[in-house]
């Protein structure tokens, strides 16, 4: 059963970039492709704890802002050093100009 | 004292644990505001700047290499001492920075050019891929935190005769190539096995079986030929061309504070001129670095600009950094207490000093 949860607002987030998004004293980050689609994955790298929505969205991809470890966000794979696990990525949709995610 | 505090600098030390258990290792640093637009324009990665300094680099060092070897080989000598000696310097110290930052991954856009300009790099510098990216990595967690940070290089006292040595690199040399012996045998330092995951220590032991091979055809060539040559081109320049890194790199942090999270306590930026700047790739704006490292080093001197009123004033030449780290440096010998700190100017953001940050029993 999916659990659509409301985030932030569509326009809110730039084309190729990231949003924070707290949830229940979780946080998770929100992305805008280049071709206006969103994206869902957890907020903190899974290197060190550090907030993914301060890193730099470039085509598909979010590079962190500590270390540079990158993720494909659409799938939550991690790139390559110092990124070796994957990031867990969540279903999205846009509803009345909000994004959702299935927190499910 | 000075022997034990020494001994604190190790990764398996007392003072690292302390600082794993403190919460100072992988705390959060300052960084100063940047509005997120302007932050994205300065990390913007283009390929352009990148290419043209690697086509220099390249270009200059095989021109250097196929002039002086070709007087070398007819008998001329001390007319390529010149020529090899600006081929060795690009490749000993030019080496250095474009380890670090084609290592970062921002220096191109494009992947693959990154990922090429490290592996030669590494290869001149010595420095195994692997191990050198995660032992950065650590740097830039865990900066200047004793029991840390691999990569601090004038500790508390100063190993002052390893540090005048390495301007020849004749304590990194030898100590590189015996790693990659080991390496090459499947097994890794107590430091590197604190740094690199069990995952990747593969590709360390893959490097160094294929770099072993180049450098056994560099000594057997020298042999068969009778000649100086092939280890002057392969390997050498990281003796004879490596004094600039070492100039330039202790500038970094030498002298500053040690166990802090402000980048502007521990880490200097210096102007340097057109030369020093392409050799270096911008790393004199180093603070900036630290404290943004996703901006490639082409947006330095922008970022620069967009945060100096956070930070004290640029130190105007290597000459005045020298003048200030020379004379601390020698005073750690005495003082390991004692280190630079600087005033920030009127409306700077305060130093970010937690309590976390007061150095556990050193
Ligand atoms: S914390 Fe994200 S790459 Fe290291």
């Amino acid at each position: 059963m999916p659990s659509w949860i409301p985030t932030v607002k569509a326009d809110d987030v730039e084309a190729e970039d990231v949003a924070p998004f707290t949830h229940g004293g979780t946080e998770y980050a929100i992305y805008r492709s280049p071709d206006d689609e969103y994206f869902a994955s957890d907020g903190f790298c899974t290197h060190e704890a550090e907030m993914l929505c301060r890193g730099f969205v470039m085509g598909h991809e979010i590079e962190c802002p500590r270390h540079n470890g990158r993720f494909d966000y659409r799938t939550g794979k991690a790139l390559g050093a110092p990124v070796l696990v994957g990031l867990r990525t969540y279903p999205t949709r846009v509803v009345d100009g909000v994004v959702e995610i299935d927190l499910d | 004292m000075g022997r034990e505090r020494l001994a604190q600098y190790a990764l398996d030390s007392p003072a690292g644990r302390q600082a794993l258990d403190s919460g100072l290792s992988g705390a959060q640093w300052f960084h100063s505001e940047v509005p997120r637009k302007r932050l994205k324009e300065l990390m913007a990665r283009s390929d352009g700047p990148a290419i043209r300094d690697t086509v220099i680099w390249v270009g200059l060092m095989v021109v250097c290499a196929a002039a002086g070897g070709v007087l070398w080989v007819h008998g001329h000598p001390w007319a390529a001492v010149p020529l090899l000696l600006v081929y060795g310097v690009l490749y000993g110290s030019g080496g250095d920075s474009r380890w670090h930052e084609a290592g970062h991954g921002t220096a191109f856009r494009t992947r693959w050019m990154d990922t090429a300009v490290y592996q030669l790099a590494c290869f001149m510098m010595m420095r195994d891929p692997t191990a050198y990216r995660w032992g950065h990595t650590r740097h830039h967690t865990d900066t200047l935190i004793v029991g840390r940070d691999p990569e601090i290089q004038a500790m508390r006292p100063a190993r002052l005769v390893r540090m005048l040595a390495n301007l020849f690199g004749l304590y990194d040399v030898p100590v590189s190539l015996g790693k990659m012996l080991l390496h090459a045998a499947g097994r890794l330092t107590t430091d590197e096995a604190d740094t690199i995951p069990e995952q990747e220590r593969f590709r360390t032991y893959r490097t160094a079986r294929l770099w072993s091979l180049v450098y056994a055809a560099t000594l057997a060539t020298a042999v068969v030929t009778s000649s100086w040559l092939p280890l002057l081109l392969v390997g050498g320049p990281r003796m004879y061309g490596t004094f600039m890194h070492i100039v330039y790199g202790l500038t970094q942090h030498a002298g500053l504070g040690e166990n802090v999270l402000d980048h502007r306590l521990n880490t200097r930026s210096v102007r340097m001129n057109v030369v020093n700047r392409f050799l270096y790739w911008n790393m004199n704006f180093h603070v900036e670095h630290h404290m943004f490292p996703m901006v490639p080093y082409h947006r330095l001197p922008e970022l620069h600009e967009q945060i100096k009123g956070d930070l004290a004033p640029m130190y105007p030449s290597i000459w005045a950094a020298y003048r200030e780290l020379v004379p601390a440096v020698l005073r750690q010998l005495k003082d390991q207490s004692y280190y630079v700190r600087r005033d920030l100017p009127p409306g700077a953001a305060p130093y970010y000093e937690p309590a976390v940050a007061v150095p556990p029993s050193l």
